[in-house]
């Protein structure tokens, strides 16, 4: 690794032997046994199981799956997230213990994927809700991209400093947080297909107006909050 | 002057006895140290070992990047749960939910007190031996309830309440197989009962007295470390993960040590019992006439009873763990029909036998 590509080294990390071992140690620890958490949504997860058979067996990083939140280190969002679901991937995320990462698999937790485009009721992108440290993309993504996707995580463990994760871990945490979504009302009038579908030039003014009020009646930050 | 000099000696020699006797308190301290230290290594062998047979018997490779081979997998989990954020449940009882992983902790490191590792090589030779492990290993699930209890979670609670049945209703086959030892061996010293087994070699084991009490044993033990056919309280599927649900970071941790030191101590138990302990149990090959050794080599002697006794050890670590990745789960009601109906009766007739033979051979 080239030294010069990472100038957060140069800053933090001073020349002593003392201040960096006990560093290197805990991100040692860290990369060679993420704990991930057993959750899956959609198809990913048939993907992401073949990790733990024998063919990919991620057990070789260190990777043990566990069904506990609190044990996990690491969620890998496989599948779909929708807007029921997102409530409780929150909640799964937050449950989690410091230090925590996360793979946003798939193109569905990634922008929405296929349904990126006229779904009503997935989220588009999984980074809206938790933070992501790393992406991988594909539909769904083949066991071995998995393995990359780890790979590059642990990079970035690798080349993490103690004082930046307490920093954050600082932040304003709560025990349960009540994520509340916008219901919206107007769904079932009637009005709403044909705009979408065929534009009619009767109907077309009202109807695009009240389709630009709806679609700004739902900003993205309502849903996490 | 003389006498003088005399009184500065005698005081001199009162120091050094004071100093003498500091030294001894902290001698006295060095053999549990370093048995802790051996445990410690132990259970770390032993977690790499899980990882690499269970990844043999899935046709895996297991760990594979952590230090060579993998061997530094079980340190690089622990300095990880150790750096990890301890959470604390916001609405359960914090006091209990701290004491409960260490009780079940020291209850079980109590255990290896009366555990002979080679020719009288034993931190305390009791002369209720036996009888103290079972006594303190009963205190383990009082901390599993705690544990289950005081993390305010249905799933910990049944978790909890599930450990608790398993452990109270396998311990009386458990102790009615030991009482039936100690029958044969007329005592419940750890130390006498390796030394009644010594005289044939490898025919004089407990095993070949006692098979029924040695399956009975093994199947109650496996019950006891909460291992697969019967790890119910930490059933993945049905409860999140028993009574661990909550916890994370080194208290987790401890959970995880208390497992693996469970399985150590029922193996080394296995040994002691039933496969004649420190002993060579080659026959009619003495160890000690074959190498022509005097008294005076001691060390040697001690080194090969820890050697052997850890030999017959991991061959039932060996025999539990392929165990564990080849049965499924049984079912709560199945698992207590199993300890009430079937287990209990055949220890109590087990029993029966042994004490109606040891009667008519007086």
């Amino acid at each position: 690794m080239n030294l010069i590509e990472f100038p957060l080294l140069d800053q933090t990390s001073s020349n002593s032997v003392i201040s960096t071992t006990p560093n290197d140690l805990s991100n040692w620890s860290r990369l060679s046994s993420l704990w991930p958490l057993l959750y899956g949504t959609s198809c990913c997860f048939i993907e992401f199981a073949s990790l733990i058979g024998s063919r990919f067996d991620f057990d070789r990083y260190g990777l043990v799956p566990r069904s506990s939140p609190r044990q996990a280190d690491l969620i890998l969002t496989a599948g779909t997230v929708t807007m029921k679901m997102a409530p409780s991937l929150v909640r799964l995320y937050e449950q989690m213990p410091e230090p925590k990462y996360v793979i946003a698999m798939g193109a569905c937790t990634i922008t929405g994927g296929m349904f990126s485009t006229d779904s009503y009721s997935t989220v588009r992108g999984v980074d809206k809700l938790i933070p992501v440290d790393v992406y991988l993309p594909g539909c769904p993504p083949k066991p071995e991209a998995v393995i990359d996707a780890l790979t590059k995580l642990r990079k970035k463990i690798s080349r993490e400093i103690v004082e930046d994760r307490t920093l954050s871990q600082n932040k304003n945490r709560c025990f349960t947080t009540s994520h509340k979504l916008y219901v919206r009302r107007s769904t079932h009038t009637g009005t709403y297909e044909q705009e979408l579908l065929y534009q009619s030039p009767s109907t077309l003014d009202i109807s695009s107006e009240t389709f630009f009020k709806s679609k700004s009646s739902v900003p993205s930050y309502k849903l996490v909050n | 002057m003389i006498i003088d000099r005399v009184e500065v000696e005698t005081i001199n020699s009162f120091w050094k006895l004071e100093l003498l006797k500091e030294v001894y308190g902290l001698i006295s301290i060095l053999p549990i140290l370093t048995l802790l230290l051996g445990i410690t290594i132990e259970v770390l062998v032993i977690v790499w070992l899980e990882r690499e047979i269970s990844a043999s018997i899935q046709q895996r490779i297991g760990p594979e990047y952590a230090g060579p081979l993998g061997l530094l997998q079980a340190i690089a989990d622990g300095t990880k749960l150790l750096f990890k954020e301890d959470i604390l449940p916001s609405r359960g009882d914090i006091s209990l939910f701290s004491i409960g992983p260490s009780i079940a902790v020291i209850s079980v490191l109590l255990s290896f007190l009366v555990i002979p590792l080679g020719y009288h090589f034993v931190l305390a030779d009791l002369s209720i031996g036996v009888f103290l492990w079972i006594a303190i290993s009963s205190i383990a699930p009082i901390g599993l309830l705690m544990a289950g209890y005081s993390s305010n979670n249905k799933y910990s609670f049944l978790g909890g309440l599930r450990a608790a049945a398993q452990s109270i209703s396998y311990e009386i086959p458990l102790t009615f197989c030991v009482l039936a030892i100690s029958l044969l061996s007329n005592s419940l010293s750890t130390v006498d009962i390796v030394e009644a087994q010594s005289k044939y070699g490898f025919f004089g084991w407990n095993i070949w007295r006692q098979p029924i009490g040695f399956l009975v044993f093994l199947i109650s033990s496996l019950a006891e470390c909460e291992r697969l056919p019967f790890d119910l309280p930490e059933a993945e599927e049905e409860l999140v993960a028993g009574y661990q649900t909550e916890y994370s970071g080194i208290k987790y941790g401890l959970f995880y040590l208390v497992s693996y030191l469970n399985l150590l101590v029922s193996s080394l138990f296995v040994t002691v019992l039933y496969l004649g302990g420190w002993n060579l149990s080659i026959p009619y090959i003495s160890f000690f006439d074959f190498f022509q050794m005097n008294k005076a080599v001691g060390i040697l002697e001690m080194t090969m009873g820890i050697f052997i006794t850890l030999t017959k050890a991991y061959l039932f670590l060996f025999i539990s763990i392929t165990i564990r990745w080849t049965l499924p789960r049984m079912r709560m009601d199945q698992l207590l029909n199993l300890g009430w109906k079937f287990l209990l009766p055949i220890s109590l007739g087990n029993l029966l036998l042994t004490t109606s033979f040891q009667l008519v051979s007086l």
